[in-house]
């Protein structure tokens, strides 16, 4: 079942250089996805490709001075700024990537319960405890008492208690060993198995290859392809957009081999007719840099290329 | 936090403050020493002219002025030690005396005032930032820098010609009705005489607070903790009584505890304002009048005063806030 669909999205912000001067920025502009309920799918993208833009713009925690285009439903609704007041932490809940996203004066155990939606918290605190191998004391410790593990057993905690059904994890995996990835994998798993959908946010293609269903790739704000992650093997035969292929064979595992084409990061703030990344990809045609692809179905996805 | 720790911080704010008492003596010594005030002539004041040198060197030698500083100083730091703050020269009283009257009208003026401006303060900054960028916010800042402009004996004369000659709600000076006997003054007569000095003294205090504040809220509203708490679905009064006044509480009272020195400094000036008989009033009089004994007891009962506040605020930190308690409790070692 389709829970979330963002199509065309966009994320600006204006500022003021000076006294009277405005710049807007567009950190996302051509951002499409649909989540399926049962699912993980992980936005993949270098960071400054406006992936954790898209966590805040789903919640509407977005600071103040962004402007949104484009449409996100929910669940076939168009989300509007007092849906999500509605649905944050009911429906839609966040697992934040570190230890700063706790309250550092409140224990543990009271943070899990604040987002608990239940007639009994604590009863459903002391469960996601012993479900996530959390002992019973760190109910009482405060985050700076926890380790990195325990307050992202903590931060998964509250997204289990929450009952949400749409789970957005932002980064859950920087840094990490390669078993305590696994170990985080595993909790979105089961909690997709049990019906909810999971957006993963990360820059680790590797594991999203491993732990995802569906992976959207971004760049400069867009993204550039939509694939079942089951499509990254080999050398990437089964992979259309350039940059999804040259993200994969750069992999130390794909032998470090370098890209075709030396795909920088494309700055957000360039506007051109055609394709951002036509300054930096080999196999750009004249069309690219005067017509924006658009998106084009192929086989169980779609990819935002002319040239492949 | 166990014995030892306990005991080792205890001793450690002793010698501080024993030492602090040391410094604070010696430097105002100096400085009376140094000033141009001739303790005799401001003592005789208008009847200079009836007194002749001889009389004068009389009086100088009864107070002991005829002394080299150093020595005189020596023998208060002596009497000192053994509880003795001598006289008041211009109360004519023991100094114990004069500060322990005055003492009481000064304490319940600035509790009063302390309280008031922190309440008032907190609630005014919390509600700017909370409102941060709105209409609600702009008028805080606006008052409040309008306020904090505003030299606190100007507002005391302000609130004169207002409360006291124009409308003659309230008393315009003394901490007590005159010409009524002491069995017959009511609390409320002292409220009503404290209502002006208070007001003049916390109003200025107000924007310092509400300022910090609402800066202080601000950086906590921008937190990381903040944003997770709004994705998790709670706003408004909720998010503020969860997390808001959780992280703000602490620096707030350790902000209020350590202006206590601020207040004293205010109540000097509101007090001569009000001819209100409290500690600052009694402070002016000493200065400028050359009262030794009472000017020194003065400056070290209120360094005391200072101190505990400071130490009040430090002590808060290290009992309330869970990431400056003792290690004994983290469980990391587990």
């Amino acid at each position: 079942m389709n829970i979330l669909q963002a199509e065309n999205l966009s994320i600006s912000f204006t500022r003021y250089t000076g006294w009277l001067r405005r710049e807007v920025i567009m950190p996302v502009r051509q951002l499409d996805l649909t989540l399926e309920a049962g699912e993980i799918t992980a936005v993949v993208g270098a960071s400054g490709s406006g992936k954790s833009l898209l966590a805040h713009a789903i919640l509407g925690i977005l600071p103040v001075n962004a402007k949104v285009g484009g449409s996100i439903r929910y669940r076939g609704e168009i989300l509007t700024p007092a849906k999500q007041a509605r649905l944050r932490g009911e429906d839609i809940i966040l697992v934040p990537q570190s230890v700063t996203y706790l309250d550092p004066l409140m224990r543990s155990g009271t943070q899990v319960r604040l987002a608990a939606r239940s007639s009994d918290p604590l009863k459903l605190q002391r469960e996601a405890f012993r479900r996530y191998r959390l002992e019973r004391e760190v109910e009482l410790m405060y985050p700076h008492q926890l380790s990195g593990g325990m307050a992202r057993r903590i931060m998964a905690a509250s997204a289990f208690v929450s009952g949400a059904r749409l789970i957005i994890a932002d980064e859950p995996t920087p840094g990490m060993q390669a078993e305590d990835v696994a170990e985080t994998m595993r909790w979105f798993r089961e909690l997709a198995d049990q019906g909810h959908a999971v957006l993963l946010i990360t820059h680790d293609l590797e594991s999203a290859v491993t732990g995802a269903d569906k992976i959207a790739v971004m760049n400069a704000g867009m993204t550039v392809e939509w694939l079942p992650a089951s499509h990254f093997s080999g050398r990437g035969e089964m992979i259309r957009h350039p940059y999804s292929r040259a993200l994969w064979n750069s992999l130390p595992a794909n032998n470090f081999s370098l890209p075709q084409a030396s795909f920088r990061k494309v700055s957000g703030g360039q506007e051109g007719p055609g394709c951002p990344l036509a300054a930096c990809c080999e196999l750009a045609t004249a069309r690219c840099r005067e017509e924006l692809p658009g998106m084009r179905e192929v086989m169980k996805g779609w990819v935002r290329c002319h040239a492949s | 936090m166990g014995a030892p720790g306990w005991l080792k911080y205890a001793c450690g704010k002793l010698i501080r403050l024993a030492s602090l008492l040391a410094a604070v003596s010696i430097i105002t010594f100096a400085l009376i020493s140094w000033s141009p005030i001739d303790p005799v002539q401001a003592y005789i004041g208008a009847d200079m002219m009836k007194v002749g040198a001889e009389q004068r060197e009389e009086i100088a030698a009864y107070w002991g002025l005829d002394q080299p500083p150093v020595e005189r100083f020596l023998r208060w730091a002596g009497a000192i030690m053994q509880g003795d703050f001598g006289n008041s020269m211009i109360y004519r009283e023991p100094v114990v005396e004069v500060i322990g009257q005055r003492f009481w009208y000064s304490l319940t003026l600035m509790a009063a005032a302390w309280l008031l401006s922190g309440l008032f303060g907190f609630a005014a900054g919390s509600a700017a930032a909370m409102n941060r960028g709105g209409r609600l916010d702009r008028s805080i800042q606006w008052v409040c820098h309008t306020l904090a402009s505003t030299p606190s004996f100007w507002l005391g004369l302000l609130l004169l010609m207002v409360f006291a000659v124009w409308l003659g709600w309230l008393p315009a000076g003394l901490g007590v009705p005159a010409g009524v006997a002491a069995e017959h003054i009511t609390i409320a007569d002292r409220i009503r005489h404290m209502l002006l000095p208070a007001a003049a003294l916390s109003i200025t205090g107000i924007s310092a607070v509400a300022l910090h504040t609402r800066q202080k809220l601000i950086n906590v509203l921008d937190s990381d903790y903040i944003l997770y708490a709004r994705a998790k679905g709670e706003r408004g009064w909720q998010l503020y009584r969860n997390h808001g006044l959780r992280n703000i509480a602490l620096p707030a009272m350790s902000l209020q505890l350590a202006s206590i020195s601020e207040l004293f400094g205010g109540a000097v000036l509101a007090e001569q304002v009000f001819t209100y008989p409290g500690l600052g009033q009694a402070t002016v009089q000493a200065g400028l009048r050359g009262d030794v004994p009472l000017l020194m007891g003065l400056v070290l009962f209120s360094t005391l005063f200072v101190f505990a506040g400071n130490t009040a605020a430090d002590v808060l930190y290290r009992l309330v806030d869970p990431r400056m308690r003792g290690y004994e409790h983290d469980s990391r070692i587990v």
